[in-house]
């Protein structure tokens, strides 16, 4: 085993920041990324290219490893052992790695929420981030006719990519006011915000290619036998109930569903850090609740790639004091992240998620994709026995238990259960799956 | 790079993910679940809920989403989730 000065969890924008940060004061760093290419989710870069544009841009102070997914934390005296498994996708011929640092890095973003309806788990119906992901790092369209639905700024980067590979985007349905309302009006709530300019050139894509953006609408139903063959398109009032007599029926073979996101706690969870409302607490210096683990980006609140950025850059700074590297205060990431936190925070507020989509799903909708729980059987369930903590709620309904081990279905199944701690669905033993056989080797 | 997917040659890149070399064919679906027997192919698309799996070069329940392709593999969908393994 070798002792890393700091190391770093995680290539999107936070973690990269946090590396050059760290680096830059003279401190060796390991940059752990799952990927094969760093960028994480906002810097994804074209698979199929040559070379890898962020990495050979590092300073040399840092070792990048790629394709290497960190599985397990665990604390030890003074410090932490970070297990990593190095090689080929979930293949057994991957090889294992430990690092052990007395300053820890922890940046490993956040995933889409989907919310369930009736044919949500039919192929053809992906996540927005799929579809985002599929078109920047591969350049392949998910489907030829495509919806676009959810809540948040984020519909637009997704239509907008969709087009860009050759999609028709028949429409985006956002479930809140529209996002254009604040964007066209300076003195809004979000103005100022950073990404104001991008969304503008995103709804400049939209009207050039015709694509209609509906206010109060969602997808409530994917239809199709085998796979997505059309939708039914609602009118939703101000708590999200579909409006009766609004149901149009439209024809695409795709649909991207995204309803903000979900951060990444695994490998936070494994070394002990408070969470406070789904997110990992930190303080100023982005330094969590256990001494010598700094975290950063959209594992401690959802706000973009900007303030995941300026978040890292604190935090690269703060490991590296930790590991004893003379620091300056850094006044402008610290101000950056003070106005992006306030943007976060009106974003929130603008696009939150509302209770009517409890009603979407019908009784055999299946809610926990993994074990095919439907919402009738965790209903049942849960008045069968009583359920109080997530874990017997996890237990009564087999909701949760899956390979997923419940990302997909935890806040979904706590909110429709009426569970309160749906952070306690990130609680996992194993950060990511690994072989039996890969477990033995450790 | 020519790689097998159910058999059938297919040419793919390096760089390319077995999902986007599927999806890039108009395959979307790979894999049937373990109870009801459903079709299940990209969900999430960034490794988070594990519904992309599929057999590659006899191992099972890998990420079609993640893993890359490599020259000779032999892509082959699946029955349910077959781990542990
Ligand atoms: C699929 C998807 C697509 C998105 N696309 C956009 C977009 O186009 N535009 C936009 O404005 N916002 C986008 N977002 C929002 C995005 O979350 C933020 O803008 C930004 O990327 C967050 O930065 P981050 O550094 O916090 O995390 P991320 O960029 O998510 O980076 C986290 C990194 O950590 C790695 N990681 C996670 N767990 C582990 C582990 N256990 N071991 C090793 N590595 C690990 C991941 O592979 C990833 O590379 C997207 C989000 C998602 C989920
Ligand atoms: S699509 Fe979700 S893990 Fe591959």
């Amino acid at each position: 085993m070798r002792r890393a000065g700091v190391v770093v969890v995680g290539g999107g924008p936070a973690g990269m920041a946090a590396a050059r940060a760290a680096a830059g004061c003279g401190v060796a760093v390991v940059l752990v990324d799952a990927g094969p290419k760093l960028g994480g989710q906002y810097h994804r870069q074209y698979g199929p290219a040559d070379g890898d544009r962020f990495a050979e841009a590092l300073p040399e102070a840092v070792e990048h490893l790629a394709n290497a997914t960190v599985w397990a934390v665990e604390p030890v005296a003074g410090a932490h052992r970070v297990h990593v498994r190095v090689g080929a996708v979930d293949d057994p011929s991957r090889v294992g790695r430990v690092l052990e640092t007395r300053a820890l890095v922890l940046a490993t973003g956040a995933y889409d929420r989907a919310l369930p309806f009736p044919g949500w788990d039919l192929p053809g119906v992906f996540t927005a981030g799929a579809a985002q992901a599929l078109a920047k790092g591969q350049g392949v369209a998910v489907g030829d006719r495509v919806v676009v639905a959810g809540t948040g700024p984020f519909l637009l980067p997704v239509a907008s990519s969709l087009v860009a590979v050759g999609a028709r985007v028949v429409e985006v349905a956002e479930a809140n006011a529209a996002v254009s309302g604040w964007a066209a009006r300076p003195a809004g709530a979000l103005a100022g915000w950073s990404k104001t300019g991008e969304l503008v050139r995103y709804a400049g894509v939209m009207a050039r290619h015709g694509v209609p953006y509906r206010s109060r609408n969602a997808v409530v139903a994917a239809h199709g036998s085998e796979w997505v063959e059309s939708v039914t398109v609602a009118r939703l009032d101000r708590d999200w109930v579909p409006v009766p007599g609004s149901a149009r029926r439209v024809e695409v073979d795709a649909v991207a569903i995204g309803f903000g996101f979900t951060p990444q706690m695994e490998t936070a969870v494994a070394a002990r850090c408070r969470i406070v409302d789904g997110f990992v607490e930190v303080d100023a210096a982005q330094g969590t609740s256990v001494a010598g683990v700094f975290a950063a980006g959209e594992l401690t609140g959802i706000g973009g790639a900007d303030l995941a950025a300026a978040e890292g850059e604190i935090a690269g700074l703060a490991a590296a004091k930790r590991v004893g590297a003379v620091v300056d205060p850094p006044l402008r990431a610290m101000a950056q992240v003070r106005s992006g936190r306030r943007f976060a925070a009106a974003l929130a507020a603008a696009y939150p998620v509302r209770a009517g989509w409890r009603g979407w799903s019908r009784d055999d909708t299946v809610v926990c994709r993994c074990e095919e729980v439907t919402k009738g059987a965790l209903l049942r369930a849960v008045e069968r026995r009583e359920v109080g903590a997530v874990r017997s709620l996890k237990l009564v309904s087999g909701a949760g238990l899956g390979l997923c081990q419940g990302r997909v279905c935890g806040r979904n199944v706590a909110e429709l259960a009426g569970v309160e701690d749906a952070a306690a669905f990130a609680r996992r033993p194993i950060a990511s799956p690994i072989r039996l056989s890969e477990l033995a080797e450790e | 790079m020519r790689i097998t997917v159910d058999g059938e040659e297919v040419e793919a890149r390096p760089g390319q993910t077995v999902a986007g070399v599927l999806l890039g064919k108009g395959v979307k679906a790979w894999r049937t679940t373990r109870g009801a027997g459903r079709p299940r192919g990209l969900f999430c698309g960034i490794g988070v809920c594990f519904d992309c799996l599929v057999r590659v070069n006899g191992v099972p329940d890998v990420r079609a989403c993640q893993r890359l392709v490599a020259e000779g593999d032999d892509i082959r969908s699946q029955a349910g989730a077959e781990l542990p393994s």
